[in-house]
């Protein structure tokens, strides 16, 4: 169980490395930012999952849902309160949360 | 409409940077696992989704913004933030490639490069749309 965990953790920090670094190389800006949602953690995940993939895939898309709108929350937050980037990215997690699983919670449970 | 790569963007990203979005993106990898063996596929699919490495991608971005500006002598606070900010908004598109990606696996079965083309594929022709 272990071993596994570790795989895993390997494959999942050198794909989300890899996009990372296309990020970084990529201009403009506002097109590198596509990379900061790239799909790194479904590669790493969908690779090893087998029959289970299609079920975890169908999920994928409630939490991409929950991607968005943290993500344009984070975006408008940021520009309002004029607060250091770490604080306000860290505390506006829990829109991810509250979206993905409520939406969960409306068509999948 | 111009992309390219600017190799000397690479410079200014430290080793340990590298480093905290691998351990970051590793660590969400094994917990995503967890989730699905504990919880279910269902519950645990979500996890495929979650801004893992945004904090730290978000703040590189800031970090990096205000240094060139101080370099330059100016202010560079605001100017970081708002680099992050729109980092964050152009993650807004890749997050509605990120749904198509899963709707190609769910639907259609496909391989995970052929997901990975339509993420690519759909956030790529929304921003240039938005443009």
């Amino acid at each position: 169980v272990i071993g596994d965990l570790v795989v895993r953790f390997l494959i999942g920090g050198a794909i989300v490395s890899l996009f990372s670094l296309l990020g970084d190389l990529l201009r403009p800006k506002s097109f590198a930012g596509l990379f900061a949602a790239a799909p790194s953690i479904a590669l790493a995940t969908l690779a090893f999952a087998g029959a289970k993939g299609a079920i975890e895939a169908r999920s994928m898309i409630l939490g991409a849902a929950g991607l968005f709108v943290y993500c344009r929350v984070l975006s408008d937050l940021l520009m309002k309160l004029d607060r250091p980037t770490h604080v306000v990215t860290l505390l506006t997690i829990p829109v991810w949360f509250g979206v993905s699983f409520g939406l969960w919670w409306a068509v999948l449970s | 409409v111009i992309i390219g790569l600017k190799g000397s963007s690479l410079k200014e990203t430290r080793w340990t940077e590298y480093l905290v979005r691998f351990v970051a993106g590793g660590l969400v990898t094994a917990a995503a696992h967890v989730v699905v063996r504990e919880a279910g596929p269902v519950i645990g699919g979500l996890f495929l989704a979650f801004p893992s490495i945004f904090p730290a991608t978000a703040t590189l971005v800031s970090r990096h913004e205000r240094k060139k500006k101080e370099r330059l002598g100016q202010q560079g606070r605001r100017r970081g933030i708002e680099a992050a900010a729109l980092e964050a908004d152009g993650a807004t598109l890749g997050a509605v490639g990120l749904a198509a990606f899963g709707a190609v696996v769910w639907l259609l079965d496909a391989p995970l490069a052929l997901a990975t083309a339509a993420w690519f594929a759909v956030s790529g022709l929304l921003w240039l749309v938005r443009r």
